[in-house]
This record gives C-alpha cells, structure tokens and sequence, in this order.
C-alpha cells in the first residue's frame, strides 16, 4: 500500500512539450482517475509513473520514497495495457506467471537445458502455480489456465491483463485505458467489477481513461487534464457541480453542458440576450461571459414564461432523442448567436413539443455556471442569485 | 434481400448453366499458371527423368536406355559422394553463421533510430551485387601476397594464410563470404520480424521483471521470432546448399577436391564432359535434397505458431 506523489513532472518529446509540470499527490488506496481528451499526456504521466518513460524534470515518490532512480519493475507497481499487452506465445498461467518466474527464478534457473540442471526449480515453480491459481480464482479464469490468448474473449483477455498486474500484490496498479478495447456492454459490467476489485485489495489505483463516464463512476478523484496540465482535481461530484473552468465543464457531463454568450451588466448582473437575470457575479459591466447550464437544468416553460420572475429564453425543438428511460431534446436558438441547446425531458414532455412553434426553456439560475472570457470560473456573489428565487418544481 | 441473391435450388436449368460458367471461368483463370507450370518445370522434369536413364552424351545423335545405371554408379562415386560432404559441410557453416549473425545485425540495426537505414544499406549491399565480380574482390583480399587481409594478419604477428589455397582453409573461407552475402537479406526479414513485435509487449515485460536484454530477448524477441527463424532457417539452407558461383569462380573444386560441391560437380559432368545422362541423374539427386528442405519449409510454415 502506498502513496504516490508527483512533484512538477514536466516532458517534451523534442519540441513538443506534453506535460508542463505536473502535481499530484494520490493517497493510500484511492482510486484517482485521470480523464481527458485524447493527446493530452494522460498516457506519457503514467508511462512515468510506472518508469517506462522518463521525465525531463520533476519527482516521482511512490510511498514516501524517491523511485526516479528504479527500474520499472523495482518500483513495485503493476501496470494494465490499453492492448492488454499479454505474451501471445504464453499460456494464460505462464502470462500470469510470468512477473513471479522473473522475481523467483535466477536466470540459469529459466534458461531451457540449463533449467533440468536446478534442484530447486520444481518448488519455486509449484509456489508460483498456486500463486497464479489464487488469482485466477479471484478472476474466474481457472478453466482457461491452459488456453493461449489468441484463443481469449476481449473481456476474458481483459482479466488475464488484471491477474497479471495482481499476482505480484503491488502497491499501486497503474491502468491505460483499460476497457477502451471492450464492447459497450462489457464495459460497464467490467466498471463495477474494478470498483469492486479496488475495493477488495485495497491498493492505490491511477487509472487513465479519456471516458468521463468511467471517470465519474468509478473514481475517488478525478484529475482533469488539458494539453499537458492538470485543469482540476477533485471528486466526481466537485467537478461536476463545481468545474474549475469552461473546459472541465464542457468534457464531464453527458450530454455537454450548454454554454451560452452573456454579457455582464451594471453590479455584475448578468444579462442573457438582453434580459437580466437575477445572478451576479464581480466583474466589469460590459464584459462577455459564458453563462454554463447543465442539460438537466434546463426545461421546458410550464405556463406562461416569465412566470414567477424565472429566467427564459426561446428555442425551437431541432431534434428528439430517445434514450428510453427519457428524452433529449435538441433546441435551436434561432436568430441568436449562439450553438444550439439540449435538455432532458420526460416522455410526456416531450410528446408536448414538436418542431413547428418556438418554446420558451426556463432554467434554475442557482445551478447556472459563469465563466469569464478566459474561461475561468466567476463564483455568483451571495453564493447564488441575488433575489427572487423560485423554488424548483418538483 | 431480393430472390434473385439466393443460389436457385427450385431452378436446375440455371443453375446447372452457372455452374458450368462458373467451372469454365476458374479454368480458364487457372490455365495461363497452369501451362506455365507445365512448360518450365514439368516437362523439363520429364525430359531430365528420359536423359538420367541413358547415357545419352552432349552433342550425340542416340542414346542407349541405361535403367538405373547412372543412379548407381552415383551412389557408389567417391568424388561424388566427398561434393555432397562438402556441400553439407558449406551449409552447416553457411545456415548458424548467416542465421544468428543476421538476427544479431538486425537486433542491433533495429535499436537505431536515426542511422537504421543507413546500415540497412549497407549490410544489403552484398545482396545486390554480382557475386562474379564480388569474388574478384575477395580474390584480392584474401591474397596471400597482396591482399589487406593477411597484411593485417602479418602486422598482427600471425603468419600469412592462403585461405583459398589452403586445402584446409579453402571451404571454410567461401562459406564466410557465402555468409557475407547471405546477411543482408537474412537481416531485412529479422528486421520485418522484429517489426512486428508489438513495443507494448517489452514494456509489459519491463514491468513484469524483464531488467536487461537477455531477459527481454529470451521473453519476448526469441519466441516471437520463431516463425521468422524457421523461415529464414530453411531459405538460408536452401540457398546454402545450391552453392555454385564461388567456387566455379574462385577455387574451381580446388585446392585438392576440397572445394567440390554437389552442383559444381553436376555442371563438370554436364558440361565440361558433356556426360548429359549421368549429370542429369546427380540432378535428380540434387533435387531429392532441395526437396526435402521444401517440405521441411512447408511443414515449419504451414503449422508455424498461430499468435
Ligand atoms: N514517444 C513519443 N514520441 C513523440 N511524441 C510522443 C511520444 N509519446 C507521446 N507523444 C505525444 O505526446 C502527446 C501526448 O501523448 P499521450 O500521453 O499518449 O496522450 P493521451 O494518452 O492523453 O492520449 C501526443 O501529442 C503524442 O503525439
Ligand atoms: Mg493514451
């Protein structure tokens, strides 16, 4: 068990810098996922970690300890390839094996010929065998033992990569986008059994994932990275209700938040294609801002708009999504400039909307994002709107 | 789905018709391979068959139906039987030096980066040269007289060796330039080989323990290599065993028969005592061995370890 702590890791591959000074301290036995989108140094920080790559400048300490100085394998951390990565020419046993045949056996005693010569090698193999039958027990991979991967299911292959970074009892499971290979399907069955893995052996987790989905479900702490820097560090929750800035805003949530030009009026309040909202922030008036509206907090105007002092503008239906359990419904803004909008809605809501007549969409100002031009997060003064809030609808 | 697309059993007319498109179609597909096959190889097998069971000389109006005469006194020749020793002697040098020293070449040329084409050039060279004129080359270099070599040897404080005139050293000495020449193209399949390694299976390793290259190789490179190997071993033995050019250039058989090879000896009886029969029979045996290294080929390919 271990703690793993990064200290202003910085990378380039020639001129390209991919990771600009990284900070990171993960605890004993958390699961922090590191979420974003693809070519952001997610990889190259946990190739790393795990000493397949070195860094330019910056520390690793895995436990307290420095490990800049060890091998990959002295570092005592097991790593899960996207590809899996498992020996094509070895039995499911020998893949698994393998990590203990390396750490129990000296070279002469795995060299083929020379082997026949050591008197201890049948006890040394027979320890490794019941290590390896330990774990795939756990992973229900014991009638496959003989089998080579070639002749493997994806999700069975998967398990094979889990018992090979397990048998060795790291302190810290490094995981590259685990499940990117796996059907739809088996990746959400496969996420709750690592959660459950995780919980089980107790050990820190660094799992990298470009899934915000994954991120949200299965971690302790989300680290969000862009373009080599970690944007924001926190629960699922914190970065979901909380997002640090526009970008960690736009990639967690499915769908997309819905972010829309706004400009900030006389005592910072915030006016939405010219109406003003009861929501402020500080800040200059005439400044543009971008006011942040989760899906769900977005809905279709009961009534007349307006009603109550809530805030509404008009949109027309541009699509309806069927998701079963409900609907997402794609608005265009016509006329504004602004991308479209999408919110959540009932079956019976939106069997209500068709394509034909505008819509008035109302939405709770108190769970709205406000972000400035550089697309840092304004916190609303008074920790909400200002006055006039109307209690959500049930 | 429209009816048209389902094989028509309810139609024998049709189908039958296409049927016989059909067979017409892949014959005629087959046709151009087939007489080809026929023109080049089979008959030629057919009339050498004929010629290795006469006596039938070059240049003569008849031959004289020997049976299996020309096969016997084969068998029984000691000339004959010391070019097959030589021959085997040439590829069991040839096959270990042209096999490991090329896969040793290519795991080194495939750790560089920016020189690897640079050295792939250069231990390709040999592979598209004449060895005609190549052979003149080493002729000059390995002179006990005037050739670099033994200078080097002499600065060394050894005494100078004729290598090509040695009766001793005289087949060992082609079997290293038969290696020479092998190299290159040996090196451009390891390479392909160890290209098609996946990077993510040595860093797995490195993880797993694999601490140094020796692991790593006995791991990983070795084991995945194993078709590569195969193949290249019984390309290389084939090659090998067909020696000719050198020695009809540079040592013609010589010095005291200790150079005489299976098809050197073949071209002496067929074409220099234009004893067409018996040389059409060495062929045969010639043959019998290039096929069982075919087969060993096929075998080794067909069943090689599906990943
Ligand atoms: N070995 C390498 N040489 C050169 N560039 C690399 C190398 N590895 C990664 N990169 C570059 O670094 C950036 C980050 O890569 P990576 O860490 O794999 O991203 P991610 O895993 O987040 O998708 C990419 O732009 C990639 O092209
Ligand atoms: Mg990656």
């Amino acid at each position: 068990m271990a703690t793993v702590d990064l200290t202003s890791i910085a990378k380039s591959f020639g001129p390209t810098k991919v990771l600009g000074g990284v900070d990171l301290s993960i605890a004993d036995g958390e699961f922090l996922t590191l979420v974003g989108p693809s070519g952001c140094g997610k990889s190259t920080l946990i190739r790393i970690i795990a000493g397949l790559e070195a860094q330019d400048s910056g520390g690793v300490a895995i436990g307290g300890a420095s490990v800049d100085h060890l091998r990959a394998h002295e570092r005592r951390v097991a790593m899960v390839f996207q590809s899996y990565a498992l020996y094509p020419h070895m039995t499911v046993g020998a893949n698994i094996g393998l990590p203990l045949t390396m750490s129990r056996m000296t070279l002469r005693q795995r060299l083929p010929l020379l082997r026949l010569l050591s008197r201890q090698r049948r006890e040394i193999l027979r320890g490794i065998e019941a290590d390896v039958g330990a774990v795939a027990a756990q992973l229900q991979l014991e009638h496959l033992l003989d089998r080579r991967p070639a002749q493997l299911s994806g999700g069975q292959r998967q398990r094979v990569a889990l018992g090979r970074a397990m048998v060795r009892s790291p302190d810290v499971f490094l995981m590259d986008e685990p499940l990117s290979n796996l059907d739809a399907k088996l990746r959400v069955h496969m996420r709750t059994e690592l959660a459950e893995l995780h919980k089980r052996l107790g050990a820190t987790f660094i799992y990298v994932t470009h899934d915000q989905i994954e991120a949200m479900t299965m971690s302790d702490r989300v680290a969000m990275m862009d373009a080599g820097d970690v944007l924001q560090l926190g629960t699922p929750s914190e970065l979901y209700e909380r997002p640090a800035s526009i970008k960690v805003a736009q990639f967690i949530g499915s769908p997309a938040i819905n972010l829309l030009p706004a400009t900030l009026a006389g005592s910072g309040r915030i006016e939405l294609f010219g109406r003003p909202l009861s929501l402020a922030v500080n800040g200059t008036a005439g400044a543009s801002i971008t006011l942040g509206i989760r899906a769900e907090a977005l809905s279709l105007a009961q009534g007349e708009p307006g009603q109550g002092g809530r805030a509404w503008f008009s949109a027309r239906l541009r699509r309806k999504e069927n998701l079963g359990s409900e609907y997402i419904l794609h608005f265009d803004l016509a006329g504004r400039d602004a991308p479209g909008v999408t919110t959540r809605a009932t079956a019976a809501t939106a069997a209500t909307v068709n394509e034909t007549a505008e819509v008035a969409l109302t939405f709770d100002e108190t769970a709205c994002h406000v972000f400035d031009v550089g697309g840092e997060r304004l916190e609303p003064r008074n920790g909400g709107a200002v006055s006039s809030v109307v209690p959500l609808r049930a | 789905m429209t009816m048209t697309a389902i094989p028509a059993f309810g139609t024998p007319p049709r189908s039958r018709r296409r049927l016989w498109i059909e067979q017409i179609t892949g014959a005629s597909f087959a046709l151009p391979a087939l007489a080809l096959l026929i023109l080049t190889i089979l008959l030629p097998l057919a009339v050498l068959l004929y010629l290795s069971l006469t006596n039938y000389e070059f240049g003569a109006i008849s031959a004289d139906w020997v049976g299996l005469a020309n096969f016997s006194k084969a068998l029984a020749d000691p000339i004959i039987r010391r070019s097959v020793i030589n021959t085997l002697i040439y590829v069991a040098i040839v096959v270990p030096g042209g096999v490991f020293g090329a896969l040793l070449i290519a795991i080194l040329v495939h750790g560089r980066r920016r020189t690897r084409s640079l050295y792939e050039v250069i231990y390709f060279l040999p592979v598209t040269s004449t060895l005609i004129a190549m052979a003149t080359v080493w002729q000059f270099l390995l002179h006990p007289a005037l050739g670099p070599v033994n200078a080097m040897l002499k600065w060394l404080g050894f005494g100078e060796i004729a290598f090509l005139s040695e009766p001793s050293t005289a087949l060992a000495t082609l079997a290293v330039i038969g290696i020479w020449q092998l190299l290159g193209f040996n090196m451009i399949l390891f390479l392909a080989g160890l290209s098609a390694i996946p990077r993510d299976l040595y860093e797995a390793s490195e993880i797993d323990g694999c601490s140094n290259g020796i692991d790593r190789f006995l791991t990983i490179t070795w084991p995945l290599l194993g078709p590569t190997t195969m193949f290249v071993i019984v390309t290389t033995m084939i090659t090998a065993f067909k020696i000719f050019d050198t020695v009809a250039v540079m040592t013609r058989g010589g010095p005291m028969g200790r150079t005489e090879v299976l098809l050197y000896n073949i071209y002496l009886e067929g074409f220099q005592y234009f004893h067409t029969g018996y040389a059409a029979a060495l062929s045969f045996i010639f043959l019998a061995f290039i096929l069982v290294f075919s087969v060993a080929q096929t075998f080794t390919l067909d069943r090689k370890v599906h990943y």
